[in-house]
């Protein structure tokens, strides 16, 4: 699987190594007079892991579905490869290299395992070379076991990893996890964060998370949302040791 | 191939054979009356088939399939009566349906509404064909030679005929033969569909229609595409039930059109080509029993049903009977002493259910 | 100037029927999102009542007024009781079992009554616009709908009735968190919405024939309009009957009233293809 993915595209150095691979401007999102996400300016290098951490309503999902172009922000510019795709179609969005696993699973239900990964894999490939995206997604993760189940009838923690699969197997160039880690056992957690740590070799990541361990597991910088902004952004040492960020968090908890 | 493509594939030769041996079986096993009526099923089974694959795969609530119907038996009626050969009329009777779909599905699907206004839609447009042809009385409202006849329709159809010699029309066996054939052609490539990649997307995105976009697929596309492929089943099915009868008014346009065939497939079993099939049969020829009296009207007994279906056995009379059968081993294991996982079977034929 | 005063009035009579014909549509699907296919035939059912009431020798304006919203209303309660109510939360098998009792009614109105045409006389005669005659009933129909918007709107905005529909509409489960059985109001919906079908079939009952499946000549424009005017029930069914009205009598006036359907049915695409919610929900969202 690393091996074809690496294969599928340049490595990043080579790609203009000074352009990011995703560059927000002044992005704000208003729901009638909510503002969710308010004038964030954010940046992605290429291969770079990225946590969004902060507390629910912090607009994180807001900020991800303007990313995949499930919503046009009200203001501001997103551009990816330095590609506007301001409040471009999702499936526009996806094909130029955009994975995401959202925070609700959403999956194929009424199909199986293999279907789905098979689904996802085969946009625009032979039916040889989708069968082998499929063979190793489904191998990599652990699902070769259930791949004929139905996707319906699966835990809810199966539910995620068959997610993942279908947003690997689609072989994106960023991959996008809202809440990897949620409803998972401590075992499937510490998994997740292999994966990612592998995933992260060959490409850049976004990951929204509330695990405060499982950030520790995987991350090196930090961005923190608090009310629609972006309250901080550093390493993952001093993010978590800040008093605003806790502040926000316990401020949160309080309330 | 996975177990469960295994059981699919063999339940398809099993349809297939079966309905191959209807083929070659009903003219040495029927009447001429029976075969006339037989043929007719044949055409409705098309019909339901159409309804069966956009609705059951595409999860697009289609309500005014009977639109289709109309638009290709009254294509085939005008142009068979202008060009006199029935070859290029069956294709016209495809394609005017076909392309209709396109432009309403355009709009429709392109437009984002939703799955209740395409269900209101289609339903609406169906009605509005059928007034519109309604009026078509007199003789102003003339296509070349062929005159639309308004609520009386048009009569005496020319029948199909060999292949490029308009002088050597079919008997009755010949368009059972044509009909029953057609029948088995559409359902193994329908089949097809389903198996291949873009069938696979279809169902992905009834499934769940922001994962498939979120894996770059564009749903509406996909939509359309189904949506002209049933309008084209259902075009041929109105050819062939133009055929059927040698006449063609109005009333396949008909709210009661689109009904009974939606309640083909409830019955038959939404999700499945083989449900619908047998759905359509089940139902004609129940009606045409129920014709026989005249006490009461046969509308009242497809609203009983419709609405007896929807609530207690909204999945259809093919996977109940499927599951049943299913069981049955397990049933016989739990008789005997418990030797061995007997669920295990149970639970793949219901993954079975929802599969092509 | 004669011409231009009939037209205008044949415009008003139009955007009235349209009303009349819609609002019993609009209540169901504004409120529970049901698009009802029995309507037409809430409105045949209507239009029997006010026939038969006539028949048996009841005032032509209680038979076409009264009579028919008791009737059909609660038909509705008893049909919602028994099927409907099973179905919450299930769209398609909603439309599907209206659908079913939309065949019913024809098949049960055919078996009782035949599949014949009747009619009621018009109660009223008609008057002059300069040159051209015009029918008085037009003005009854006219007055029906203004009456009956009017009183939608009042229920809505002025009774606690009304303020709990709004409530629900807005929040089912924040109003049954207060303690209002949205399963209740739903019954209550759909009976209204019934008794808005009978009334209108009651007072076209006169200029329509009446038979088993005249619901299927109303139907189409029923649902263009409750599609145009979206989820708002007062203000999106009188503004869509104002617009399709405009554009049915105008067309059918130079053509035919079936191409005037179809000049309604185009215009409704092409509208939902710029506003997919209707006008009302994109604009004045937060309207009745």
């Amino acid at each position: 699987m690393n091996a074809t993915m690496s294969a599928t595209h340049p490595a990043p150095s080579k790609k203009a190594p000074l352009r990011p691979l995703v560059e927000a401007k002044g992005v704000t999102m208003r729901f009638g007079g909510v503002t969710a996400v308010g004038n964030v300016d954010f940046t992605l290098g290429e291969v770079e892991l990225r946590c969004l951490i902060g507390p629910n309503g912090a607009g994180k999902s807001t900020f991800f579905k303007m990313l995949t172009g499930q919503l046009t922000p009200t203001e501001g510019s997103i551009r990816f490869r330095d590609i506007d795709i301001t409040g471009a179609e999702p499936h526009r969005i996806a094909r130029l290299g955009v994975g995401i696993k959202t925070q609700v699973p959403n999956v194929f239900n009424g199909l199986s395992v293999r279907e789905n990964v098979f689904v996802a894999a085969g946009r625009r490939k032979s039916i040889a070379r989708t069968r082998a995206i499929v063979d190793e997604t489904l191998t990599r993760l652990q699902l070769t076991a259930i791949a004929e189940r139905n996707v319906g009838q699966l835990a809810h923690g199966q539910r995620q990893w068959v997610e993942i699969a279908t947003v690997l197997a689609q072989e994106p160039e960023l991959i996008l996890l809202d809440e990897p880690a949620a409803g998972m056992t401590h075992d499937e957690v510490h998994r997740t964060a292999e994966l990612i740590r592998e995933i992260n070799r060959t490409h850049a990541l976004i990951v929204v998370e509330h695990d405060m361990p499982f950030i520790r597991m995987i991350a090196r910088t930090v961005t923190v949302f608090n009310q629609g902004r972006i309250l901080m952004e550093d390493s993952v040492e001093r993010v978590l040791a800040d008093q605003r960020v806790r502040d926000v968090y316990l401020g949160k908890q309080a309330a | 191939m996975t177990p469960v493509d295994r059981r699919s594939a063999a339940g398809f030769l099993v349809t297939l054979g079966t309905m191959l041996v209807i083929l070659f079986g009903a003219p040495h096993a029927l009447d001429t009356f029976g075969l006339v009526q037989a043929t007719g099923f044949a055409a409705l089974a098309m019909f339901a088939l159409s309804q069966g694959f956009i609705w059951g795969y595409g999860g697009v609530m289609s309500f005014g399939q009977a639109a289709f119907l109309g638009l290709g038996g009254y294509a085939y009626a005008v142009s068979v009566i202008n060009m006199g050969d029935s070859t290029l009329p069956i294709l016209i009777a495809i394609l005017v349906p076909t392309l209709f779909a396109g432009l309403l599905g355009y709009f429709m699907f392109y437009g984002r509404i939703s799955d209740a206004y395409i269900g209101v839609i289609t339903l609406t447009v169906s009605v509005i064909l059928f007034q519109l042809v309604n009026t078509t009385s007199g003789s102003q409202y003339r296509i070349g030679e062929a005159e639309l006849g308004g609520f009386n329709g048009i009569p005496a159809i020319p029948a199909l005929n060999k292949l490029g010699d308009a002088g050597n029309p079919l008997d009755n066996d010949g368009i059972w033969y044509a009909a029953m054939g057609a029948l088995i052609l559409v359902y193994a490539l329908l089949r097809w569909v389903l198996a291949s990649r873009f069938g696979r997307v279809v169902v992905a995105i009834r499934e769940n229609e922001t994962r498939a976009q979120l894996i770059g697929y564009d749903p509406r596309l996909y939509k359309l595409l189904a949506f002209m492929i049933s309008a084209a089943v259902a075009g041929l099915a109105g050819c062939l039930y133009a055929n059927w009868g040698g006449f063609i008014s109005p009333t396949v346009f008909g709210l009661s059109m689109s009904a009974q065939v939606i309640i083909f497939v409830l019955v038959g079993g939404l999700g499945t080509l083989v449900g619908p099939m047998l759905g359509a049969v089940l139902i004609q020829w129940l009606i045409i029993e129920a014709g026989s009296q005249n006490v009461v009207d046969s509308n009242l007994g497809l609203g009983i049903v419709l609405v007896a279906f929807v609530l207690l056995i909204p999945q259809g009379l093919l996977p109940v009977v499927r599951n049943l059968l299913m069981r049955i081993p397990d049933l016989v294991a739990k008789a005997r002493p418990a030797k061995g996982s007997a669920s295990e079977p149970v639970r793949d034929a219901r993954a079975a259910e929802v599969r092509p | 100037m004669d011409l231009a005063g009939l037209l205008t009035f044949n415009v008003l009579t139009g955007i009235a029927t349209l009303v009349l014909i819609t609002l019993g549509l609009g209540v169901i699907y504004g409120m529970m999102r049901i698009i009802n296919l029995a309507h037409g035939e809430f409105m045949m059912l209507g239009a029997y009542t006010a026939v038969m009431a006539n028949g048996a020798g009841v005032n032509i304006w209680i038979a076409m007024l009264v009579l028919p919203p008791l009737v059909v209303g609660a038909v509705g309660l008893v049909l919602e009781r028994t099927v409907i109510r099973f179905l919450y939360g299930r769209m398609m098998d909603t439309m599907l079992a209206t659908w079913g009792i939309s065949l019913g009614l024809i098949g049960l109105i055919t078996t009782l009554y035949g599949n014949v045409v009747r009619g009621v006389s018009t109660p009223v005669g008609s008057f002059e616009i300069g040159r051209y005659g015009a029918s008085l009933y037009s003005l009854v129909i006219i007055a029906a709908a203004v009456a009956a918007l009017a009183g939608m709107f009042l229920l809505l905005r002025m009774t606690k009735f009304g303020l709990i529909l709004r409530a629900t509409m807005q929040n089912p489960r924040m109003a049954a968190a207060m303690g209002v059985s949205p399963d209740r109001i739903y019954m209550a919906t759909f009976g209204l919405g019934a008794a808005l079908a009978g009334l209108a079939g009651g007072v076209l009952a006169p200029i329509s024939g009446v038979s088993p499946a005249m619901g299927a000549a109303y139907i189409s424009r029923a649902f263009i309009t409750v599609l145009g005017g979206g989820p708002a029930i007062v203000t999106g069914t009188g503004l869509a009957s104002s617009v399709f009205g405009v554009i049915n009598e105008l067309v059918s006036f130079r053509t035919t009233p079936v191409i005037g359907d179809v000049a309604l049915l185009v215009a409704a695409i092409l509208l939902i293809r710029v506003l997919p919610q209707g006008i009302t929900g994109r604009y004045l969202r937060r309207s009745l």
